[in-house]
């Protein structure tokens, strides 16, 4: 059984939000609100700055808060690759999830149920790369199985630092961003 | 140098989390409210007293019926999508306290209407009489026993429910702590005392609900300080989720409002009321309640605005 999570290369990312449009357009998301963001985080002491720009989304966590909290069962964990997902006919807008979530990632869609990325399972379903992934100009996103000891990402994670994001918070993110 | 420039601006998440205006910590009073009147009415419920004689148990489940249906609907203005509130009930979530929440609220009801039921004087109901002998047999020592049991014991589950429904979510640290949910029952406690002190007509029940009041507050404060102590000598995160309170922006809010106002000024007038040296007085018992009120909505909002602080 897969179990989908993201690379991301920081040091390709160049912040165009390609991936935040492609989402938007993909899953029409509506005006004012997005399922994916940038980023950038500006650290040190002039001249020597340090520039990481992060592509963020839910980060489909091992340990979902927001499933846990759900006093309905809509905020699931999906058997197809272990992806976070929410069933909006269950959902019943009473925002836990979106307190639970340390990333932020989660938002009360206009029709009244939460909403967020869905690591686009309905292109993923059909064998295609999620829209934010396949449009990245610069290559920088990756997308795959973490538990397949032989993936791309499992590749990447060996051969480059990396971090992940408010680790301390307990949700083990499964998306990782190489330093 | 740390300047952190974001793309997201989502409604409720950014630029700090807002997902719960005044319709949650209203909730959460009333529901206190509630279950400190449960706990009370089924303590007093097994107290022996002379047939017809008054009995703050008697009012206390319809004022309970009252304000849980009042509770309820803050609740449900606090919904986003309304129409699917029916889906809590098909499903008991276990590692969801809002689901256990869910179902302690269906039981309240049963209860308080029974207790309601039980208070009702005979020959009110000349014309039911059907309604007429279930209201006796619930007059019944062992129904009694059995309705007190359940007063309680509901009371005390839908008290601390309101607490830990906020300290289960993990990712605001100010809510981390396990001191909320008794904290919040206390509180509730408090402020049912408080009002049942005022509605009550036995001098007896006066004084012993005045006495238990004192109790309570003296108990919310120590379970105050415990609840910021296990916080400052945590984590940094939650170190710094405490700070909110202690410094931050809900500092005076908090210690004026919440521990002021709301505890420590209404605990000296109750002490001197409760020593016969001033007369009693309705203010105390009204700053208990906004103090409970006050406290719902420092720690909701305060709640919110505490995050992780890790990149």
């Amino acid at each position: 059984m897969a179990r989908f999570g993201m690379v991301i290369d920081t040091r390709q990312c160049v912040g165009c939000m390609d991936c935040v449009v492609a989402c938007k357009t993909e899953n029409d998301v509506p005006d004012g609100f997005c399922r994916d963001w940038i980023n950038q985080r500006l650290e040190g002491t002039m001249p020597n700055l340090r520039l990481t720009i992060t592509s963020e989304r839910c980060n489909h966590c091992d340990r979902p808060p927001c499933v846990s909290c759900c006093p309905t069962g809509a905020s699931h964990v999906h058997e197809f690759g272990k992806v976070v997902l929410v069933d909006h006919d269950k959902c019943i807008g009473c925002k836990a999830c979106l307190a639970s979530c340390p990333y932020g990632a989660r938002f009360i869609h206009p029709d009244g149920y939460a909403d967020k990325c869905t690591f686009c399972i309905h292109r993923v379903e059909k064998g295609e790369l999620p829209a934010c992934v396949a449009v990245c100009p610069t290559h920088a996103m990756h997308f795959g199985d973490l538990d397949d000891p032989g993936s791309e990402l499992n590749r990447l994670l060996a051969s480059r630092r990396h971090f992940a994001l408010k680790p301390d918070a307990g949700t083990q993110p499964r998306i990782f961003y190489l330093e | 140098m740390l300047e952190l420039v974001t793309t997201r601006d989502n409604p409720m998440i950014d630029p700090a989390m807002h997902v719960w205006g005044w319709e949650i910590p209203v909730y959460l009073f009333l529901g206190g409210w509630v279950a400190g009147s449960m706990v009370l009415a089924g303590w007093f419920m097994r107290r022996r007293r002379e047939p017809g004689a008054r009995c703050v148990c008697d009012a206390l489940p319809w004022i309970g019926l009252v304000l849980i249906s009042l509770g309820m609907g803050a609740l449900f203005l606090d919904l986003e999508h309304k129409l699917y509130v029916w889906r809590m009930y098909l499903t008991l979530q276990p590692s969801s306290p809002m689901s256990w929440g869910g179902w302690i609220l269906i039981l309240v009801y049963p209860v308080l209407a029974l207790g309601a039921l039980r208070s009702l004087p005979s020959d009110w109901l000349t014309r039911w009489p059907a309604i007429a002998r279930i209201a006796a047999s619930l007059r019944e020592p062992a129904a009694t026993r059995a309705l007190s049991n359940a007063s309680m014991l509901t009371g005390i589950a839908l008290g601390i429910y309101t607490g830990i429904l906020l300290s289960s979510l993990g990712a605001r640290p100010l809510w981390a702590s396990a001191a909320l949910g008794p904290l919040f029952l206390v509180s509730g406690l408090s402020t049912g005392a408080a009002f049942a002190h005022v509605i009550a007509r036995d001098p007896g029940e006066q004084a012993a609900l005045l006495r238990a009041d004192n109790a309570f507050l003296a108990v919310e404060l120590v379970l105050i300080g415990l609840f910021l102590v296990g916080l400052t000598t945590a984590s940094a995160v939650h170190a710094n989720a405490a700070a909110l309170l202690l410094g931050g922006p809900y500092t005076a809010v908090f210690w004026v409002f919440v521990v002021g106002l709301g505890i420590v000024l209404p605990l000296a007038i109750q002490t001197l009321m409760a020593s016969h040296r001033i007369p009693h007085t309705l203010v105390a018992p009204a700053l208990v309640m906004l103090g409970g009120l006050a406290l719902r909505f420092v720690i909701v909002s305060a709640g919110q605005y505490s995050q992780w602080i890790s990149p």
